[in-house]
């Protein structure tokens, strides 16, 4: 498998990064050896074998579903670049 | 060797507050000292005296009352990943440059309460991507024995501060090896419990299904020591394991005698520094006139562990970065022309180059298409690896493997990507199965540098296995050297 320079910039579309040419050319040599590199996982015989998403196989606990936190508003939106009245301010997204 | 306060073991600091030889105020300030005196390390990235100050002092008044824990008035340095409230947390990125957290991360709250006083944040490689924290935004870290040098990643920050006595002990987190290599890049102690026994709940997220907290220190019994107050139960992050507390010190005074210890031989073929390979037989001689039995053991399918690990921890990754979108928190770029200009702008701007190509091969591999063929078909391999590693623990206590190709290495000589990737060939396998392992000092190399091995163990198994490495310790002295000057 080799990635082509559109291949390259369709990923960097799809992961929300703005690369230019020159970037993409850089990009696109890394990772098709990377990729070189992880290939040889495909020779490997998995016939039968489940995939392994966790170490500790089993069910995902579950928690009552109950109120456990204060609101906190203030100060869980300290961090935020811009805001306004209590809430995030982004872009207008609808005209 | 130590003599200075500021070489003390955990231990020993207990012992001298205890009996009030040291005050925990006058114990911070003599670190705090330290940190200014040897900022050209670049080990710390936020230090705030007087935060740390007023918790030392907190310490002297509940040690005074006769209320203090065998940690109260430890000094510690958290790993950047960790979210403080009082100190900021970037994970070494210019995209959390500055951020306060509104809570603390669960080990950072446990520890808090054993009454620790942090010192402040130490450096990483950005969202714990990489071995040599040369990835970090903030700048490389300095390896104290040879300033030339990586102190590894990517907690760097933790295990140089650690061997230039910059702290007594670290927090660290380990994905595929970032506690093990740092440790034995610096000739310091560092142990990656089992995954899902510490509480992953506000550490800042790259692998989830990878990322261990843990610790590093000048010994594998600081370690036991410590682990007893960081580990606990947390249902806040679903996927730690509910057992009940453990004293990790149990073992401390285990025999032995009549152990198994396996050796992976074909780790020790190509690829392997000589001297490296040498220190690492004394080690396993050691041990063998301590009484261990050590038997090979066959590992047909480790040698998949680094293409597996880029997968799943790049896949992982990605999800896990998409969350830095510049609204909420983190770096917003100053000129966009929509909100999707805004936020690609703000990650490309905020993110480094290893966290932006880790995303793409993650957002790849998750990608309409190429899902089955790489990720499942990696967690498929992911279930052999573990199954290979979890099977020869039937037979041993434990296994003695390299945790490097050979001693730290100098700046920019593992520029190249798959060049790096693979020198991770001995720590993601064990990763991967989710196992514990710590890596310890070993012996010098010609060069000057410290010389260190990984233990691994069953699922867990790190009491025992911090028995081991102190047994091991109790025989050497390897651990207790500290570089010139510092």
């Amino acid at each position: 498998m080799t990635l082509a320079l559109e291949d390259i910039r369709r990923i960097a579309d799809l992961s929300h990064l703005s690369i230019d040419d020159e970037q993409a050319v850089r990009i696109q040599g890394e990772l098709n050896n990377i990729f070189q590199m992880i290939e040889r996982i495909q020779a490997v015989d998995t016939t039968d074998i489940e995939p392994m998403p966790h170490p500790h196989d089993g069910a995902q606990r579950l928690r009552e579903d109950i109120v456990r936190e204060q609101n906190d508003r203030e100060n869980n939106m300290k961090n935020a670049p811009e805001q306004s009245e209590g809430h995030f301010l982004v872009p207008q997204v609808i005209e | 060797m130590a003599q200075e306060i500021f070489h003390a073991s955990v231990a020993q600091l207990s012992d001298k507050l205890a009996r009030k030889e040291v005050s925990a105020v006058e114990l911070a300030q003599t670190y705090l000292d330290r940190i200014e005196a040897h900022r050209d390390l670049n080990a710390y990235l936020d230090v705030r005296p007087e935060v740390t100050l007023a918790q030392a002092k907190a310490a002297d008044e509940r040690i005074a009352k006769g209320e203090g824990s065998r940690l109260t008035g430890i000094p510690i340095a958290h790993k950047d990943l960790f979210v403080t409230k009082e100190w900021s947390t970037s994970a070494a990125s210019k995209m959390l440059e500055g951020y306060m957290s509104p809570f603390n991360a669960t080990v950072v709250e446990n520890l808090n309460n054993a009454g620790m006083v942090c010192l402040g944040k130490v450096n990483c490689d950005e969202f714990a991507m990489g071995g040599s924290n040369e990835n970090s935004a903030f700048g490389k870290v300095l390896n104290p024995w040879n300033k030339d040098c990586v102190p590894g990643g990517s907690s760097g920050g933790s295990s140089a501060a650690v061997a230039a006595s910059l702290c007594p002990i670290a927090t660290g987190t380990d994905t595929g090896g970032s506690i093990r290599e740092p440790a034995v890049f610096t000739g310091i102690t560092g142990l990656k419990p089992t995954y899902g026994r510490p509480s992953r709940w506000g550490v800042i997220a790259f692998a989830s299904s990878l990322d261990t907290p843990g610790l590093m220190a000048r010994s594998a019994e600081d370690c036991a020591i410590v682990m007893n107050d960081m580990i606990e139960f947390d249902p806040k992050d679903s996927t730690c394991v509910e057992l009940p507390k453990e004293d990790f010190t149990r073992y401390l005074d285990t025999d032995i005698k009549g152990m198994k210890i396996g050796v992976p031989r074909k780790w020790f073929a190509d690829g392997l520094d000589p001297e490296l390979a040498a220190s690492i037989e004394d080690a396993i001689k050691t041990y063998e006139k301590m009484g261990a039995k050590i038997v090979d053991v066959e590992l047909p399918t480790v040698d998949l562990g680094v293409p597996v690990y880029y997968v799943v921890a790049c896949a992982e990754a990605s999800s896990n970065l998409s969350r830095y979108d510049g609204v909420r928190y983190g770096h917003r770029a100053q000129a966009y022309t929509d909100i999707q200009d805004m936020i690609k702008r703000s990650r490309s701007e905020g993110l480094g180059l290893e966290p932006q190509r880790r995303i793409m091969i993650g957002t790849y591999v998750l990608s309409h298409g190429y899902y089955d063929a790489y990720y499942i078909k990696a967690q498929r391999v992911r279930r052999l690896i573990a199954n290979e590693l979890n099977g020869i623990f039937k037979d041993v206590d434990a296994m003695i493997s390299p945790a490097a190709t050979g001693p730290a290495y100098h700046f920019g000589e593992k520029s190249e990507p798959v060049q790096a990737y693979l020198s991770d060939l001995y720590t993601v396998p064990v990763s991967l199965a989710g196992l514990p392992g710590i890596g310890m000092p070993c012996g010098m190399h010609s060069n000057g540098l410290p010389l260190g091995f990984q233990l691994v163990g069953s699922l867990f198994s790190e009491a025992k296995l911090l028995g081991m490495a102190h047994r091991y310790q109790c025989e050497t002295d390897w651990h207790k050297r500290v570089p010139a000057g510092y």
